[in-house]
Order: C-alpha cells, then structure tokens, then sequence
C-alpha cells in the first residue's frame, strides 16, 4: 500500500496544495511569481468578466448534461428493455466510442460540421441550393461535441438502476390503474435518480473544465474556465490566477458532488416511497 | 508569426524527412544543439546541412506559438533550449527576464548581411540579444474571385459587408487581434490608454458578430476551400494561399500594418552558446537566408539573399517586393510591460463576448 | 432489498412500444457511430477529402509510415503507456490487496483513490507542471510517466478491488495454517482469483495512457523527444486537416478498441466502473 500512497501523495496531493498555495501570490510583470501574499487572485474569479465565463460555461456544461442526460437515460431504458441475452453486447457497443481517442471523436465532428463537410454534402444531396449553413464554430457545435464525448459514460450510469428495476413494481403501478406516465414520472424515475445523478455529474464536471472541445469546435470564439486556466498558465503566463480558477473549479467539482450526494440519498428515500406506491 | 507547411510541401518534406529520420531517430535525445521554431519555418535539411557545415549535430523541436514556448521558457528558466525563434516583443521580455545571452557579434559575421535598417530596429537597437530572421506585415488576405469589392481597410474586416459575414476570421493572438482594432481606430499599436482601449475592444467585439473563428493556424486552408473569404493575415501566410490559389490576394489596409520581426534568440541557459552562435551565423548565411524567403514566402532582413530571389518569385508575390523603407515606416509591437496584464483581459472580454 | 430482477423484456411490450424502443435504439447508435464511420472510411478515400469520394487507397497508410513524426510519437505513447502501466498495475493491484485485507475503508482514503478519476485533468495538468517547474525537474517521457500511473494506479485499484470483494479472505489464512510463507501465498491462492482482474485493470491503464492528451501536454519537455501521438494528432488537427489523420485516427481506434474488448472478456463490467 505505502508505495501506492506515497506516489499518490507525492504526485497529486502536493501538487494541488502547491496550486493552491500558488494562487495567494503576485504575478510577476513578465510571469513567474513574486512571493507577496495576496488575495486578489481569488477576487479577480469574482470580477464580472470572469464571473460571466464560468457561468456561460456552466450554461453549456448544463446544456450539453440535460441532452446528453435525456438521449442517455433513453438509450439505457432501451437497452434495458431489450431481450436479456442482447443486453450486454448492445451495452458494450454503446460505452464502445468512449474508449477511443478524445481528440479523434472530437475531430470527427470537425469533418461532419465544417461548410463543405459532411452535413453540407449531403444537404446537397437532398437538392438543398443555398448558402451551406454555419454548423462548425458555434456553441451548438461545442455542445454537439461534449455531448457526443460524454454520452456513453450517461448510458451506462443510468442502465444499471435500469437493469435492476423490479417489473412487478411497474406492473403493479398499472394494475392500480395508474397511466404509463405516472407510473414512469412515480415509480420508475425515482428509482433511478442516483444512475441519472451519477451521470449528469460525470457530463458536467467533466464539460465545466474542457478545453479541448471549446478550442477545436468553437473556434476561439467560446471561452470557456478551460480555455481561461490554459491561457493563464500557457499564454498570459499568469500562474497565480490561472491556479485560483482552478482552485474555484475544484470548488464547484465538490459542490456538483455534493449535491449528487444529496439527490441519491433523498432518492432512496423516494425509492422507499415509490414502492409503497406500488406496493400500497 | 505563426508559420505552417503548406500541404504540398508538407508531403514532400515528409519524403525528405524520412530519409533521415532513422540517422536521427536514435541520437535524438543526445542532440547537441536543440532549436525551437515554429513549424515549416526553416529548411527541413538545415540542421543536416549545418552538421555537414560544422560538425555540429542539433534536434529542431516545434513550438505552435509564441505563448507557448514563453510558457516553456519561463517555466524552465529557458534550460534544455540553445536558440528559439520568437516574435520580436517576446524576445524583448525574455531579455527583461535575463534569459537571453548577449549576441556576441564577433561570432556572428554574417551579421554583415542585414540591411541597416534591421540592425537598429526599435526592439533591439544594435542586436544586442536578438537577431532578426523574417520580417514583414499583418494586413488582409481575400479570395479575389469571390469578394465583391477588393478590401482596402481595417472596416472591410471589422464590420464586413453581407456577403462577407461569417466568412471572416481574425488572429488569435492577442497583440495581433488588438492590432487589427488600435490601426482601424487610428492608434498606435502599443496604445495602452485605458479610454482608447476602450474603443478598441467595443470595435472588436462588434467585430466578433461577423467572424467565422479566431484563427492564427488554419486561415489559410479556410480560404482556400472558400470556408472564409477575408481574414487577418501575416503577408508571408497568405504566400501559402497565393501559391496554392492565384486568386488570392494580400493588401495592406490604408490605415497601415504593424511591422512584425521574427527573431533568434540564444538562451542564457544554454550550454552550447558557440554553437548556437554558429547556428545563427549559418542561418544568415546569404543562400541560407536567402532559400528560407523563397521557400517559407516570408521576407528576410538579408540584403544578399533578397537580391538573388529570382523575378518570377517576386512577381508571383507581390509583397516580397516590398521596399524595405516602406516596410520600417510601420511601428514594431512592442513589450508593453504591466500593461500586457490589460491587454489579456481585454481579449478575454472580447472572447467571452456573447 | 429488492431481488435482482430485469426489466419487462421487449418481447412481452407492446409492438408498438417496442418499435419506439428500437428507434431510439438506432437512433442513438447511428449518433454514436457515423462520425467515426465516416473517418474510417475517408482514411480509404483516394482523394482524402469528405467533399468526394474519388477510390479505394490505402495511400495515406502508407504516407503514415513514411511519417517520422508520427513514429516517433507513436513509439513515446508505447513507451510511456507501456512503463505506465505496469507500474501503476502493480502498485495499484499491491494497494487495493492492502486496503481489502485490512478492511481499511477510511473516508480519507478512498478519497485519495477516486481524486485522481475525478479532478477535472486540466486542473492535474497545471499542478504537475507548477510542481515539476518549481522543483527545476526537466520535464520528458519520465514526467509524463510519472504522472499517468496516477490515474492509472487509481483505476487499476479500483478494478481490482471489485474483484476483490468477493474474495473470502479465511483462504489465506488456512494457507498461513499450513505453514505456506505469505509470498507463496500471494503467488498460489490470491493472485490466481485476482489475476483476470489486474490484467483488465492493465489493459484499462494501457489504453488510458495511449489516449491521454491533457496531462501529457503539460508535463512534456521540449520537443519531439517527448511528444505523444495525442500531442501529434492535436497539432495536427489545428494546423490544417491532412488526409492521413483519419487513416491515423483510424489505426489509433483499432488499437484502443481492441484492447478494450480483450479487458471486457477478461473481466465483465470493467467498463463501467
């Protein structure tokens, strides 16, 4: 275990606590770091521009999670309910992509957006004449993008509750005389609350600190807290503040993790409920 | 200046680049002299010919941007690195850094071959700890064939007319970026004045409504596939497009350009700095020099190796011709110190601009 | 607790309950798999662009062996997948025996083992490389080495660790009674009930590592020496879209698919965790 730990510790642990001690110090005028303690860092994240940043990141990170979340939750639901023997194999294929390269997925969309790409060709095709539409560098293409990434891990987060729902309680819902919908909207969702919780916050977290997507996808024209702690640390050399965004990424990394807590546990709660709907 | 191989030449120096890569795959790591440039910025054989020339063997690393070899740089206290080329005002904050090794100019004779006027550039008057290795002009860079009235000022690209919208990009470097705004509104492009700044990233962000991307890598593709009809260019970029596509054209707005230099520097770490030197001296070498203009279709300050580029060459690019006292009446950007910190805020503003 | 039970099976739906769900279906595979589709099949298209279909090649696989650079990289992300990964399976596997024997399930320290799947990796990529300049460590492969068993430990604990549970630790013991040393032990009862996870938790680590970008970007030094295929293929993406990077694409996709499905049939449901 020590080896593990120490490497953990030496590797992880410390360099966090250096970014966070980095980020209560001065820039220099030509980067690097003067050791005065300050906290304008801190106070610069709550400067409107910033401020504004990482609340339009937080717009497209929810955007990108609430879609990803409803075509997941669909895909897993569909999975669930396929015949038993089919189930592993249609998972396996749908967590499939997520395995290959990041950066190969994210290109893909390059090669399908771009005016004379894919979607533009085919318009074509169907006797579409005009102008090719603007697809690629707009935050439809950056939300396009992350929830491509990301879908697989919200399939496979919400197909195991899914797989592990009790069809008697649906059954028993309806035999009450409740509609398809109630039973879905009282029974089934609250049951799985913690795999769609699970899963919006893997999209999120995950969305929130991307720069990859942004910077190929948006082309510069989305900055998004990734771009913003890439740009301190690689461009405007400023490390300090670039170490204080990411201290205030870890920051809503716990919160969102928190609050995934507090859904799952008052779901079980709901759970309880759900089946003494069913049951009662 | 960001710089790139053009796909047809990319090819080629794939083919050449094999053929040494096994000679260098192995000693890559036991290279004498290590160089970082932009990619496609030099001949693809330089260090091989340099190795034939001095016995001298070195590995050319490849940085996409000024900022990011600042990052390296600045990280590593310049160790690991002989000569990197930048941009002429990053050189500058290297130097105000103390990264920078003074250029011994008795171990550079080829210094001879710059024209005077690149030997007292504002940056660095008298060479001190930078070498000029390109220079020339940020203006703007259309398809010809498809605009329907040739450009001719910083407006045409900052409020573009219909037919243009969304098939613009603009740089996405900063200085350069601001540059575009500070000469369209008249200022120098090293205004740092709060209320003037002001205007200039309400200019800018107005400007963002009609702008395909920020772009500084893949500009010239975009034009050439017609994906944009109007960007921001280095001259020497929009060569690529010009060699690729004759329609496409270089202009110089009316309210002017800023004169950029891509320089050599020798880092203070470096534990080959005679070498480095020599690298130097081999690059300014007239035929050297004088193979980079004709190859990377940008400028070069080298009186010698300017005079031998053929004319075919230069009535292919007409900014190759460009008279050297028109080139260095424009005003070089210059380290702005402190107020670097504003303009990166301000070109957050302008990128985070809904 | 509820009995494990599946959910109503298609067959027993309504017909047109399950035609819904068999669009969704399609649906969302046609999503997941026609971008990728089509990069592998233009790495076949003669003329390289998505514009026209112009035949059958395989020229830009063979212009990707001509490719220096792309050797090179493709021979660090070995490199530095392969020491990676083997580290990090053993002190991952040696860490997750430690915590499951002893039962030592403290908040702190499954916090320590999930941290490094969950920071968000540009937030790790700026720590190591404030760390690794500020200690004045030359930054190459080894850094970038360094860094990936950390995630990689994480993940190989964590498979093992599943595999783990189930594990009835009175085995050894009896084995300790009869007076085998505790190495024989190790090599004789735990590691062949353990062995498929740690080599799906290997093959996990491996095709993490040859896929990671961010981190690698940051704790890289000067040059080609420690440039990965992920640090090519970004350079590649943004300084204008040649051919071969979908043949390239494709290849690099062969080979984490591959490795994936072999640490799927090894250990089921390794995917998910």
């Amino acid at each position: 275990m020590a080896p593990a730990l120490a490497w953990l510790t030496a590797l992880m642990v410390v360099p966090c606590a250096l970014v966070l001690a980095l980020a209560f110090f001065r820039r220099g005028t030509y980067g690097g770091i003067e050791y005065t303690f300050t906290l304008e860092n801190f106070g610069l994240v709550f400067d409107p521009l910033y401020a504004g940043i990482f609340l339009n990141s937080a717009r497209i990170a929810g955007t990108a999670t609430l879609i990803a979340v409803v075509i997941g939750y669909a895909a897993a639901y569909a999975i669930a309910a396929a015949p038993r023997r089919l189930q592993p194999v249609l998972l396996f294929f749908a967590v499939l992509p997520f395995w290959s390269n990041y950066l190969i997925r994210t290109y893909a969309w390059i090669v399908l957006l771009n005016r004379e790409g894919l979607v533009t060709q085919l318009l074509r095709w169907f006797g579409y004449t005009g102008e090719p539409p603007s697809m690629l560098y707009t935050e439809g293409a950056v939300i396009a993008g992350l929830v491509y990434n990301y879908l697989p891990f919200v399939i496979l987060a919400c197909y195991a509750p899914l797989s592990r729902l009790n069809p008697e309680l649906a059954e028993a819902s309806r035999d009450l005389g409740a509609s398809a919908l109630t039973t879905f909207r009282r029974v089934i969702l609250p049951l799985t609350v913690p795999g769609i919780a699970a899963g919006a916050v893997f999209v999120f977290v995950l969305s929130i600190g991307n720069f990859v997507t942004p910077a190929l996808l948006g082309g510069g024209r989305f900055q998004m807290i990734g771009n913003l702690v890439y740009d301190q640390f690689l461009t405007a050399n400023d490390w300090p503040f670039g170490a204080a965004l990411a201290m205030a990424l870890i920051v809503i990394m716990l919160l969102v993790l928190m609050a995934q807590a507090i859904a799952a546990d008052r779901a079980s709660g709901h759970a309880a409920e759900a089946r003494s709907n069913a049951d009662g | 200046m960001t710089a790139t191989t053009p796909r047809h030449r990319s090819l080629k120096i794939s083919s050449i680049a094999l053929g040494f890569a096994l000679t260098l795959s192995a000693p890559a790591f036991a290279a004498d002299l290590v160089i970082s440039n932009w990619d496609g910025y030099m001949a693809p054989d330089a260090m091989a010919a340099f190795k034939t020339a001095t016995g001298v063997s070195g590995e050319v690393v490849v940085h996409a941007t000024n900022e990011e070899i600042m990052g390296k740089l600045v990280a590593s206290g310049g160790k690991g690195y002989d000569v990197v080329f930048v941009s002429s005002p990053f050189a500058e904050v290297l130097n105000k850094l103390g990264l920078t090794e003074p250029i011994d100019h008795a171990k550079v004779p080829n210094l001879a071959n710059l024209y005077p006027e690149a030997t007292k550039l504002p940056h660095d008057v008298g060479n001190a700890f930078s070498v000029p290795y390109t220079w020339g002009t940020t203006g703007l860079c259309y398809r010809s064939d498809l605009v329907k009235v040739a450009p001719t000022s910083w407006s045409d690209l900052l409020a573009p007319s219909d037919d243009l919208k969304g098939k613009t990009t603009m740089l996405a470097t900063d200085r350069w970026l601001l540059a575009a705004g500070q000469l369209d509104k008249g200022y120098s492009v090293n205004e740092t004045d709060p209320a003037k700044m002001a205007e200039v990233k309400d200019l800018l962000i107005s400007a963002k409504k009609t702008l395909l991307a920020y772009d500084d890598t893949t500009f010239y593709s975009k034009l050439v596939s017609g994906e944009a009809l109007l960007v921001q260019a280095w001259d020497g970029w929009c060569n690529y497009g010009i060699a690729e596509k004759p329609e496409i054209k270089y202009v110089i707005p009316k309210e002017g350009s800023d004169l950029w230099v891509d320089t050599m520097v020798v880092m203070k770490a470096s534990e080959h700095k005679d070498a480095a030197f020599q690298f130097i001296n081999f690059m300014l070498d007239a035929k050297n020099h004088a193979w980079a203009a004709q190859n990377i279709d940008y400028k070069v300050p080298n009186k010698p190796a300017m005079e031998s580029l053929p004319a075919d060459f230069l009535a292919k690019f007409p900014n190759m011709a460009m008279p050297v006292a028109d080139l260095v009446k424009f005003e070089q950007l210059r380290d702005v110190g402190d107020a670097q910190r504003d303009y990166s805020k301000i070109v957050s503003e302008i990128k985070a601009a809904q | 607790m509820l009995p494990k039970r599946e959910a109503t099976p298609m067959a027993e739906r309504s017909p047109a309950t399950r035609r819904t769900l068999w669009l969704v279906l399609s649906l969302v595979f046609a999503f997941l798999y026609i971008p990728i589709a089509v990069l592998v099949a233009l790495s076949f298209n003669e003329g390289g662009l998505p514009t026209a279909w112009s035949g059958f090649s395989l020229k830009w696989y063979a212009s990707l062996t001509g490719n220096s650079e792309i050797l090179s990289a493709a021979l660090n992300t070995l490199i530095v997948a392969l020491v990676s990964t083997a580290i990090a399976t053993l002190l991952g596997t040696l860490l997750a025996i430690g915590i499951e024997m002893r039962r030592q399930y403290g908040k702190g320290l499954e916090a320590l083992i999930f941290a490094p799947m969950i920071i968000p990796d540009i937030v790790l990529a700026i720590a190591l490389l404030s760390f690794f300049s500020m200690l004045n460590i030359t930054m190459g492969l080894h850094t970038i080495i360094l860094a990936h068993v950390v995630f990689n430990l994480a993940f190989v604990c964590s498979v093992v660790r599943a595999r783990l549970k189930s594990f009835d630790w009175s085995i050894t013991e009896a084995s300790a009674d009869l007076g085998a040393s505790a190495l024989t032990t190790f090599r004789r009862v735990t590691l062949p009930v353990i062995l498929p996870a740690v080599v799906a938790g290997a093959l996990l680590a491996f095709t993490l590592s040859v896929d990671e970008f961010i981190i690698a970007f940051f704790a890289a030094g000067a040059g080609r020496a420690s440039t990965t295929l992920p640090m090519q293929i970004y350079a590649m993406i943004r300084f204008g879209i040649t051919p071969e990077i979908n043949a390239l694409a494709s290849i690099v996709m062969a080979v984490s698919i591959t490795a994936l499905t072999l640490s799927q049939r090894l250990n089921r449901g390794v995917i998910g965790q």
